[in-house]
């Protein structure tokens, strides 16, 4: 299983690596959204709790791009069933892309979190960056376990786009909630915030559930 | 036959369910801060109950079918979220206009439970969408009941999620029930909440009955329009054998309702 999921994710990785598709895409829309942001708002800076909301809706619907393409490639080429030809695990595929989508998800954050930084927010971010940084990780792991399992969902239906979009958004809340909840006192003063291991341990908890479903319930989706 | 026992059931879900109306109007004690207003707790939180029960039953129906790939359990688990997204719409509403009476606004944003029930119904809502946007029976059926597992674990955790987000206003019923709940009231919502449930079970079972009807009806009248055809190629205007309507696969006799 691991050794099949490396694969589909080196083959994952170098596509993207060529083409470009998902990441640039991603990055462009988050600044674009930052700026739009910046001048629908029509402010100088943003207080913390609406700066936490703004980052982490645009986070959640570039990682939307990410995921409504995760499969594209396949679909598109009918690789899939080449992928069930072979006599490996299905869950390597859901590791495999989940993988993919996280490692996407931390290189866009690399960059709109710096354009969020340098558009809508007032004070320095750099002394609460360590705890913004694993707040993001951890959120990232919980969407990109949830993206590959909506991704593979919604790639049979006929409408494909809306349903990955209808799906991810709502199973994702808790993630939002928990981010932003956790990341809005880092913006204020850049104080540590005494509730934030709270909210990690949601974050966590969330992944750890998310991963297991995904892991339980994967199989089904790839079948004949 | 289809549907046995289904009178009996929808007999006694309207006879404990008024019983339930009764006990709401003459014999639960007007609550002293809320006043008359209160008594909609008695529809409100057993809807609440019913419809989030049944999505889970749902989730759990789902891995049924999904381990055992017996068709069946996904019509149930169909069903169940159908029923379930019906009771939503009550619960929303209900939900609201009691927020309206004791809170003062229709809806209530910092309020946990309402959000989150908000989101559960939202997120069950696609759940139509993706299904009938499969075409292929059987892969619809298997990528359903993916959903149903996968939305049902999600409504405890979305709800312990948007629990601790936010400071309780919401009353808090359940925790509280052993406490300061008169055990009048208690009783009331109690019976209630066994007439919610059956009735509940009973439209469960009235529309799995139906949808079962209807595919054995339709399952015949393959059947019939395929002797037909047959006996039409053959030129042959004798009448068609009997036996061969019972459609074209005799090995699946058709399921009883259970």
């Amino acid at each position: 299983m691991t050794r099949a999921a490396l694969a589909i994710l080196a083959k994952d990785l170098q596509t993207e690596r060529r083409t470009g598709e998902a990441v640039p895409a991603m990055a462009l829309f988050s600044v674009a959204v930052f700026v739009l942001f910046r001048f629908g708002l029509d402010r100088e800076s943003l207080e913390a709790g609406l700066a936490a909301g703004v980052l982490w809706v645009t986070l959640l619907l570039a990682a939307l791009l990410g995921v409504s393409r995760l499969f594209a490639a396949e679909r598109e080429q009918d690789l899939l069933d080449g992928v069930l030809l072979a006599p490996i695990d299905r869950t390597g595929v859901w590791i495999a892309k989940a993988i993919a989508l996280l490692l996407y998800l931390i290189v866009v954050e690399l960059i709109a979190v710096p354009a969020f930084a340098l558009l809508l927010l007032g004070p320095p971010l750099t002394t609460a960056l360590p705890a913004l940084a694993l707040t993001l990780l951890l959120a990232n792991v919980g969407i990109a376990a949830v993206g590959g399992l909506v991704a593979a969902l919604a790639a049979e239906s006929r409408a494909r786009e809306l349903i990955t979009a209808l799906l991810l958004v709502p199973l994702s809340v808790p993630v939002v909630l928990a981010g932003s909840a956790a990341s809005a006192p880092l913006f204020t003063l850049a104080q540590q915030p005494e509730q934030l291991g709270r909210w990690l341990a949601l974050l966590g908890t969330y992944n750890v559930i998310f991963i297991l479903i995904a892991v339980a319930i994967f199989d089904y989706l790839l079948e004949d | 036959m289809f549907g046995r026992g289904l009178a009996t059931l929808a007999a006694v879900a309207a006879l404990v369910f008024s019983g339930a109306l009764a006990m709401v109007l003459f014999y639960a004690p007007i609550d002293a801060d809320q006043g008359f207003v209160q008594k909609i707790f008695y529809l409100h939180v057993p809807m609440a109950l019913v419809a989030l029960a049944g999505f889970v039953a749902a989730g759990v129906m789902a891995a049924i079918h999904l381990r055992t790939g017996e068709r069946a359990w996904d019509l149930r688990s169909y069903v169940a979220i159908h029923l379930s997204t019906i009771l939503g719409v009550g619960v929303l509403a209900t939900g609201s206009i009691w927020a309206r009476a004791s809170w003062g606004h229709w809806w209530v944003w910092g309020e946990p439970m309402l959000v989150a029930f908000l989101i559960v119904f939202l997120l069950y809502a696609v759940y139509p969408m993706l299904r009938f946007s499969i075409e292929d029976p059987e892969r619809q059926a298997r990528y359903a009941s993916v959903f149903a597992v996968m939305a049902g674990a999600f409504v405890p955790v979305n709800f312990a999620a948007v629990r601790s987000a936010e400071p309780l206003t919401h009353p808090q019923v359940l925790s509280t029930t052993g406490g300061n709940m008169p055990p009048e009231m208690l009783a009331t919502f109690l019976v209630s909440l066994a007439g919610m449930t059956l009735l509940y079970l009973t439209l469960w079972k009235l529309e799995m009955t139906a949808k079962r009807s209807s595919e054995a009806l339709r399952r015949l009248q393959r059947g019939l329009a395929r002797d037909t055809d047959e006996a039409s190629a053959r030129v042959a205007p004798a009448t068609p054998p009997v036996p061969a309507i019972g459609g074209p696969s005799p090995g699946t006799p058709a399921r009883e309702a259970d």
